[in-house]
């Protein structure tokens, strides 16, 4: 059995709104494992990125945790101070945030992202602080003397990405959380990158989550993977399972929604219906008003999370009930 | 055999920019740079390419919204820039685009009637606002916006990414063209909703005999879509041509180095696949700008089958069978050629 790092449990988090509250994160379960790559899927508005800041509690202001815990070495992020979460942010667990391309400060040398980012961290040796981003550059295959006097327009987006994965290194984490890291990218650095990460996650024995919208990203990285649908882990499992014996009908037609280049274009096809209204969420299994294989309980009863052994879960009445199909 | 509908001659579409921003000399951005190709009706051809390679351009061009800086579009066998103005009018209406972004192209004040009336109206398609109404909700009810009377009234903001995109849609045919120009048109909607966008645009090409030029970065979608419909596929890089064929060949067998080195980097929906696919690894990873591309073939900066040549002299877009083309000097005899 692999070692687990941070087991999230029934885990609610919701976003204070003029419509009132959305609960973006609803009832997840989830554990991230030693040295895997962890890949977490979903539409957009899923609440995938959600429940990665809650992890790191770097949520917006207007979001909360209603319920749940995050536990990581026997102790709760959900309820961990500040103080002591400042101990644990980039020394322990860091993160690449979704759209982070734009977020790198325009006046600034990429030298100084990595002093400043060590700094806000406690660590004050600039020196020492340079020859490990330089090694970090390295490792993602930058030349570290033009990267670190440029400034961030100077380098292109596949140059930019490489950065901030090494600025995410930058403090030794055990874990890396990358929120759509390759999503706008063009499909060359792209898959620079997933074969950079694969090579990093072996080579350094970090352990990844990898959050994406993309289920063709999620085949080629991941070990394993969590299926979210609005706001739900309605799947996990080891990634050949998932994608050759998928269990939950969303991820079965997910699977299916996106052309690949080789497989029958007959067997491909669109999920019927439309995402979920998030301030409105159907009763029942989120998914039931767009599942073909909807039955009595799918519109009243929400489904429990359903253990299949070797690490599956789904949550489904069709398991529930073990009527499996 | 049947005329053209569209031929696109030699096109090139170049943009003036200044070099920085406090200097007042100009450099020109090759867009589209010698881009020849030509459809009969009811065709459909997808082209696909990185970002900034000229698809956009491309696409606006042939719907007249950008002027070419050379190059001819023929129309039925017409110069649309040597029509008068009523035909050429006629073209405008009958080459309609969908743009990139589903949210940017709708006016958030106006009504889903409001947005399918008005070039009803100002086409002369329907005589009054009566008219209008009934063929909006047909409209409506062919891209599937269904009960047409719940969506006639809603605001574009009242609509989901998906349902925006089929309205978009809606407005395009509205005018009844007879070529579509769809740009990325499911780029920014959510991945479960994409193929039903394309098996609308299908579907009505079918029915309406419309022409379709199906622009994307993504092959998977590229695949889908002309294959599907039984159409071509053409592969740009920096404002050219360098692979054209139809669908499954160009995807299965594909010839130039560069649509070689893409079809091995796209991830595919199957783990095993996937990882097991072959890499082609580049000479460099960076693309070169369309300020300056590079001389002779502009893909030999990158290109891992690099010779001599390549960088001396510029391959032409070449028939090397019946259905494909290719700009390669892997299939072109050039040593005895050579000037
Ligand atoms: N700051 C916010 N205020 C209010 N609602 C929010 C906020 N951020 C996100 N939401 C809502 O929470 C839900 C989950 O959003 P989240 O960004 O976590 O989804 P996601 O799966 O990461 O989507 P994407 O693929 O688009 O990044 C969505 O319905 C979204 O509209
Ligand atoms: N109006 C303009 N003025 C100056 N340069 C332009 C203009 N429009 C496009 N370009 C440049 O022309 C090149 C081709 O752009 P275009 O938008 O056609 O590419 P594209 O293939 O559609 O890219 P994407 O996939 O990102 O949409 C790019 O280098 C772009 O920066
Ligand atoms: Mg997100
Ligand atoms: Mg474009």
């Amino acid at each position: 059995m692999p070692e687990t790092l941070i087991a999230i449990d029934d885990l609610v988090v919701e976003y204070f709104t003029l419509r009132g509250p959305l609960r973006a994160v609803d009832s997840a379960s989830l554990t991230i494992n030693q040295g895997e790559i962890l890949g977490i899927v979903g539409e957009s508005g899923s609440g995938k990125s959600t429940l990665a800041q809650a992890v790191l509690r770097i949520l917006p202001p207007q979001a909360r945790i209603v319920r749940g815990s995050i536990t990581y070495r026997g102790r709760d992020l959900a309820k961990m101070s500040e103080g002591e979460l400042k101990k644990i942010r980039w020394k322990e667990i860091s993160m690449v945030p979704q759209a982070a391309l734009n977020a790198l400060n325009p006046t600034l040398r990429i030298r100084d992202h990595f002093i400043e980012t060590a700094k806000a961290h406690g660590v004050a040796d600039k020196r020492g602080v340079i020859e490990k981003a330089s090694e970090l550059l390295e490792q993602v295959r930058l030349d570290p003397k033009r990267v670190l006097s440029s400034y961030p327009h100077e380098l292109s987006g596949g140059m930019k990405q490489r950065v901030l994965i090494a600025l995410s290194l930058l403090l030794d984490p055990q874990i890396v959380i990358l929120d759509e890291p390759t999503t706008a990218l063009d499909v060359l650095t792209q898959r620079f990158i997933l074969d950079l990460l694969k090579e990093l996650k072996e080579r350094l024995g970090i352990t990844m989550v990898f959050i994406t919208h993309d289920i063709a990203v999620i085949a080629d990285i991941a070990d394993r993977v969590a299926v979210m649908y609005a706001g739900q882990v309605v799947e996990v499992g080891n990634v050949f399972d998932v994608f050759y014996e998928p269990l939950h009908p969303y991820t079965r037609l997910l699977i299916k929604s996106v052309p690949g280049l080789k497989g029958d274009i007959e067997d491909m096809r669109p999920i019927p219906g439309s995402p979920p209204d998030m301030f409105n969420p159907p009763e029942g299994c989120r998914f039931h008003p767009r599942c073909p294989w909807k039955f009595e309980p799918c519109d009243r009863f929400d489904p429990s999370l359903v253990k299949l052994g070797d690490g599956r879960i789904v949550s489904c009445h069709l398991y529930t009930d073990k009527r499996a199909g | 055999m049947a005329e053209p509908i569209l031929e696109v001659l030699d096109l090139k579409v170049y943009f003036s920019v200044k070099k920085g921003i406090f200097s007042s000399t100009k450099s020109l951005v090759r867009a589209v740079d010698g881009v020849t190709f030509s459809m009969k009706e009811g065709d459909i051809l997808t082209i696909v390419g990185e970002s900034g390679c000229g698809k956009t351009t491309l696409g606006k061009a042939v719907a007249g919204l950008v002027k070419p800086s050379s190059g001819k579009i023929l129309f039925y066998g017409k110069d649309i820039y040597s029509m008068d103005k009523k035909e050429y009018m006629n073209y405008r209406r009958n080459v309609q685009m969908i743009h990139q972004d589903p949210y940017a192209s709708l006016n958030p004040v106006k009504t889903v009637y409001k947005i399918l009336s008005t070039p009803l109206l100002r086409w002369g398609i329907v005589s009054g606002e009566e008219e209008a109404r009934r063929r909006a909700l047909d409209l409506l009810e062919i891209v599937g916006l269904t009960p047409p009377d719940y969506f006639i009234n809603k605001y574009p903001h009242q609509l989901s990414g998906g349902q925006r995109q089929r309205l978009i849609v809606a407005r395009a045919i509205s005018v009844e063209p007879k070529i579509i120009v769809a740009d990325e048109p499911i780029t920014m909607i959510d991945v479960s909703l994409r193929l039903g966008i394309l098996d609308l645009l299908l579907d009505l090409r079918k029915k309406m005999g419309l022409t379709v030029i199906f622009i994307t970065h993504d092959f998977g979608a590229a695949r889908y879509f002309s294959a599907k419909g039984g159409g071509d596929i053409a592969v740009m890089y920096l404002g050219k041509i360098v692979e054209k064929g139809p669908a499954e060949s160009v995807i299965q067998e594909p010839l130039h180095p560069y649509t070689k080195t893409l079809i091995a980097a796209v991830p595919e929906p199957d783990p095993k696949y996937s990882r097991t696919k072959e890499r082609i690894r580049l000479r460099s990873l960076d693309i070169p700008s369309p300020i300056n591309p590079p001389p002779g073939c502009r893909f030999h900066t990158r290109c891992p089958l690099y010779m001599e040549v390549c960088s001396e002299r510029e391959p032409p877009l070449v028939q090397l069978t019946n259905d494909r083309e290719v700009s390669c000097f892997l299939y072109t005899e050039f040593s005895e050629k050579k000037a």
